[in-house]
């Protein structure tokens, strides 16, 4: 029976209501006396030099109270790349330094290269258009491929457009290569993973203040982790102690990864508040959003599959260009590579991986993790390669996939591609999609579609993916230069409702209700009456923040284990007012008894006596209840699912409309399943809109075509279908203690190969030999497609 | 956005009096116009808002016409005009979103000529004459290329008067992001012949596809085009669709419009 509270139970998400009733705190909405208005000057040119800067007509304008340019941080240190990755020959990878304003060059459309401080936004705007920037514009490097061959560069002082150029398993390259050359069958493809601008429905929006009389910074913006944006803003840009830093991230619109990062924006209005000695707020229009925003995917690959005469994966074979834009930010040498290359092993036990990785600097917005981040680039490859095999060989795709899975008994499972895989089943997967999806059904379906002079396809997709992104030594091992542990902090207070401070941010992802059913029901008391605090840095622990996949299960693990503590502790508080032993104690729906009697204390009692310590064991307890855990776990959780899709295509036009999408997903226990669904039907969303529509398009100079929602489409609900989504197969995380993988990505991560394999199969149900088009397909994409067939 | 001043007279007299002052312009529902501003990409120093001239609003059936004041929304025509004019009314309740029909207009929309615009393919392909405070415009005068129009400066469209068709039909393959037209085909069957208006496809805005109309006016269905074809010659080659696709979608739309004609 479905529970109505606690873990389980699919509790409306009481965030909502302050969502939906328009009482959301956004960092815009934060109002200060005083505050005054920054705005950018911002690069016009894909590549220019900067040859001067004349800002004295802007500086004598109303209202205007200070103008920066790159000169004013030439001093202070850049925004630094999270991981080191080293590339084959053992050389670490280049890391140009990312200044908070351009100095010396301008190196994307966007790159801010001045800021005008002003009473007003308007004023600052007015004054902006004063400058007078003298910038050189020189040949812009847009494409990876030129990038990689030409003699100017992104930044002069490296002398060449790579940032590195990985591989991995470097050991495994020979052996693979060999299987490859030696092998019956190898199927071989050449794709694009689309660029995407990540579209977070709130702008970015940063407000610096600072308080002469303490030397004490705060900052408010929307992040995913304020502890990080604190640790890089302290340890590697402005070098502001951490306590005299606070970064408070409030209620956050969306960021799909893009509001992970640092951006110079946030120095800024820190520098200008101290210099000025007033607030200072910064709000993105939706255009700086298109042009600065961390963008995330923009691989261009060739995946070979070997195979034997049974159709057994002998071997997968990648070549990535991986396009970084202008400026390393943070994760973005993650992602290509340890997000990408370990999971090239897929679902399947296939011995031999190899994947080699080009970064590449161009003059476009930096890229970085975008929701799945690597583990989406790396689904599609193989499950578009997977399914050109299927076809080559004359082999149901399901059957092939089927055949080179993993099976139950191989857990704990070593993946060719460096994993360990702790729990999954995919073929139970594969059963329960052909169920729910009604695959069974599908000719006939066919058949409607062929009457009304359209050609319906059936594409699949088995996907596994690594979340909850920790284990610190595991990170630390692949380059991450942060740990990735998380924290929590169980405050009970004297009237026995609690706060819980944990360092996970939601923004969208539902913790304000998901969090205390775990708390709710390990202390068995009402959900309701904890609250979760989260995004100040002054009142959490210092935690990682939220991407990744990882809020639950790393950092509902730290409630789970300090939790674990206040029950310890509330046990001994229970035993002292019981006359009892800490081990005679039992807690059952919020009542701590002594075993065997019918002595007991209510949960409020035991809170209210820890701050009402009056006769208390002093030497044995300290008052209060309240306690702090860190949380890292041994590994990577590993989600996995079974997707299918049937799309109509419409021959005329090369129209796809998606009919029907099921998604089946591992996703172990479950403690709300309505969040969870809808955290699949997001993702889904957003891979169908990868898989069809979203197109970032910059032109030959280096100009963002794609800029606006005039020509960036974003899917809309009429593009989408009603999804079947089913998590009842979940196999639970061996080493969490929720027994809990992720689900945040998923979506994002197995869609797109899914639409893909459904309109290939539509097009050459039709008679068209096409084997692939590149995302977004576009109408006009599957009709030349169609017709060049 | 820069600073201007707004007026808002209650007459096309007035209107037309404060438009004659310098870097003056007409505000229809603003649904161009405001982002545009927003942008920073026009400077009026003064909007002349023609939402409150009550001679500019509604809709009027005149033996076999139909009149369409000037500042009329398109939610408006979307609910008024579907009695006598259905293919117009869909026309209208497929443009944009709620909020850009309940304040966009005929005018506004006419006078921008956007070339992946809705209503000029609907103005031309009617026949229809865009009546203004100085004099009466045939369409086919009217439109002059993409964003350009017979218009003077200053001059204000009060209404738009369409002669009501046997059979109509308007066929928007969108453009995926802007849900503008990438290429929209009005067709309309008079009693003297057919007229094919397109929009969406040409550098040279909304045209007529005379080819087509011939054959239609001969045999209106949608066999009469199996044997045209439409050059793919200036029409327009953007990140949406070559210039291919689109003369390829001319001939699909214009075939569908023709079968649903009503
Ligand atoms: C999100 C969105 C989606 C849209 N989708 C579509 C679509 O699918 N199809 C489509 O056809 N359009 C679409 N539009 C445009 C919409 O129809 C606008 O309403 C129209 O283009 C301009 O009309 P307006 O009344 O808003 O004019 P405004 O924006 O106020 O003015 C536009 C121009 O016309 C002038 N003007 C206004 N009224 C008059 C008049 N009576 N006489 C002379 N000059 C005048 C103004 O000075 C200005 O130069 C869309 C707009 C938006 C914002």
């Amino acid at each position: 029976m479905p529970k109505d509270t606690g873990i389980g139970a699919a509790t409306t998400r009481r965030e909502d209501v302050r969502f939906l009733t328009g009482r959301g705190q956004y960092t815009d909405d934060i109002q200060t006396q005083g505050e005054c208005a920054a705005v950018f000057a911002r690069s016009t040119v894909a590549n220019g030099k900067i040859k001067s800067i004349d800002t004295s007509a802007a500086a004598a304008m109303p209202g205007v109270l200070a103008i920066f340019t790159g000169e004013d941080f030439a001093e202070v240190g850049g925004n630094p790349a999270g991981w080191l990755i080293n590339s084959r020959d053992g050389t670490p990878m280049h890391e140009p330094k990312r200044p908070v304003l351009a100095h010396g060059k301008v190196r994307h459309v966007g790159d801010a290269y001045a800021a005008v401080i002003a009473e007003t936004v308007q004023q600052a705007r007015d004054a902006v258009e004063a400058i007078e920037a003298d910038i050189e514009e020189l040949p812009a490097i847009v494409n990876m491929k030129d990038a990689l061959a030409a003699d100017h560069y992104v930044h002069d002082e490296i002398g060449t457009n790579q940032c590195f150029d990985w591989g991995w398993i470097e050991d495994n390259r020979a052996a693979t290569d060999e299987a490859i050359k030696n092998a019956h069958h190898v199927t071989t493809l050449e794709l694009v993973n689309n660029r995407l601008v990540p579209n977070a429905m709130e702008p970015r929006c940063s407000i610096g203040h600072y308080n002469p009389g303490t030397d004490e910074y705060i900052l408010h913006t929307t992040s995913q982790n304020p502890h990080l944006t604190r640790l890089l803003i302290s340890a590697f840009v402005m070098g502001i102690p951490e306590n005299k830093l606070t970064v408070i991230a409030p209620d956050v619109g969306g960021g799909f990864g893009s509001k992970i990062y640092h951006y110079g924006e946030e120095a800024l209005v820190l520098a200008a508040a101290k210099k000025l000695g007033r607030t200072v707020k910064w709000t993105a229009d939706r255009t700086e959003a298109f042009l600065t925003d961390a963008h995330g995917r923009d691989h261009v690959t060739k995946i070979e599959l070997a195979l034997d005469e049974e159709g057994n994966f002998l071997a997968f074979r990648t070549e990535t260009m991986a396009n970084v834009g202008a400026y390393l930010s943070n994760f973005s040498t993650a992602t290509p590579t340890f997000l990408h290359g370990t999971l090239m092993a897929g679902n399947y036990t296939v011995p031999l991986v190899y994947v080699n990785v080009k970064a590449v600097f161009t003059n476009t917005a930096p890229v970085d993790a975008y929701r799945g981040a690597g583990r989406p680039e790396a689904t599609y490859s193989l499950e578009r390669v997977i399914d050109k095999a299927a076809r080559e060989i004359g082999m149901d795709p399901i059957e092939l996939r089927r055949k080179n899975f993993v099976k139950p008994d191989q857990y704990p499972f070593a993946s060719a591609a460096g994993l360990e895989y702790d729990s999954g089943n995919y073929d139970a997967l594969m059963d329960q999609m052909e169920k729910v999806a009604d695959k069974a059904g599908f000719e006939a379906r066919r058949k409607e579609s062929k009457a009304k002079g359209l050609l319906r396809g059936f594409g699949v997709n088995a996907y596994i993916e690594a979340c909850g992104i920790a284990p610190s030594n595991l990170v630390g091992v692949l380059g991450s230069r942060v740990g990735l542990y998380d924290a929590a902090t169980v405050r009970v207070n004297a009237t026995g409702n609690l706060s819980v401070m944990v360092g996970a941010h939601s923004h969208g992802q539902g913790h304000e209700t998901v969090f205390p059913q775990v708390v709710g029901e390990m202390l068995g008391i009402d959900p309701q009456s904890i609250d979760i605090v989260h995004g100040d840095t002054s009142k959490i622990p210092f935690g990682m923040g939220t991407y990744g996949s990882r809020s639950l299960a790393v950092c509902g693990s730290a409630v789970v284990r300090a939790t674990e503590k206040i029950i310890n502790k509330a046990k001994k508080i229970a035993a002292h007012m019981l006359e009892a032993s800490d081990a005679d104690i039992e807690l059952k729906d919020g009542v701590f008894s002594v075993a065997g009697t019918d002595k007991s204390v209510s949960f409020g009692e035991v809170a209210l006596k820890a701050y009402i310590p009056h006769n208390f064991p002093l030497e044995d307890i300290e008052p209060g209840l309240e306690e702090t855990a860190f949380y890292d776990p041994a590994n990577f959780t590993y989600p996995s699912g079974a997707y299918c899709c049937e799309v109509e295509v419409d021959p005329e036009t090369g129209k796809v409309r998606v009919d029907r999408m099921t998604a089946v997903d591992d996703f172990g226990n479950v403690i709300n399943p309505m969040v969870v669904t809808g955290q699949v039907h997001g993702g889904l969303g957003q891979g169908i809109g990868q898989a069809l529509v979203e197109n970032t398009t910059y032109d030959e100079d280096g100009q963002l075509l794609s800029a606006s929602y005039m020509d960036y489409t974003m899917p809309r609900a009429d593009d989408l279908p009603f999804y079947i989504v089913d998590h009842s197969k979940g196999n639970p995380c061996t080493h969490n203690p929720l027994g809990v993988k992720g689900c945040g990505e998923a979506g994002a991560i197995g869609s797109p190969p899914t639409v893909v394999n459904a309109v290939i199969d539509a097009l050459q149900s039709g008679g068209k030999n096409v084997t692939h088009i590149d995302m977004p397909m576009t109408s006009h994409r599957v009709w030349s497609a169609m017709n060049n067939a | 956005m820069y600073a201007f001043d707004i007026e808002r007279p209650a007459s096309v007299a007035d209107a037309v009096a404060a438009l004659g002052t310098e870097d003056a312009q007409a505000l229809g529902g603003g649904q161009t116009l405001i982002p545009t501003l927003k942008q920073r990409l026009a400077a009026p120093s003064r909007l002349v808002s023609l939402s409150g001239v009550t001679e500019m609003q509604g809709v009027a059936s005149e033996a076999g016409n139909i009149r369409i004041g000037g500042a009329t929304t398109h939610a408006t025509v979307a609910s008024q005009v579907g009695g006598t004019y259905p293919a117009l009314a869909d026309l209208a309740a497929n443009i944009g979103d709620p909020a850009v029909r309940n304040r966009g207009t005929i005018g506004g929309s006419l006078a921008n000529n956007d070339p992946a615009a809705c209503y000029p393919a609907a103005a031309l392909g009617s026949g229809a004459t865009i009546i203004t405070n100085k004099r009466q415009i045939a369409a086919d005068d009217y439109f002059q290329g993409m964003f350009t129009t017979a218009l003077e400066e200053g001059e204000i469209i009060t209404a738009v008067s369409f002669p009501v068709p046997e059979k109509a039909n308007y066929q928007k393959f969108v453009q995926p992001a802007s849900r503008f037209a990438l290429v929209g085909v009005f067709v309309a069957k008079y009693s003297d012949g057919v007229r094919v208006a397109v929009t969406g496809a040409s550098n040279e805005g909304v045209h007529r596809w005379s080819a087509a109309e011939e054959a239609l006016s001969g045999n209106f269905s949608a066999d009469a085009i199996a044997d045209l074809s439409v050059s793919a010659d200036d029409l327009i080659n953007d990140l949406h669709g070559s210039a291919e696709y689109r003369a390829h979608l001319v001939k699909v739309m214009t075939g569908r419009a023709v079968a649903a004609a009503m």
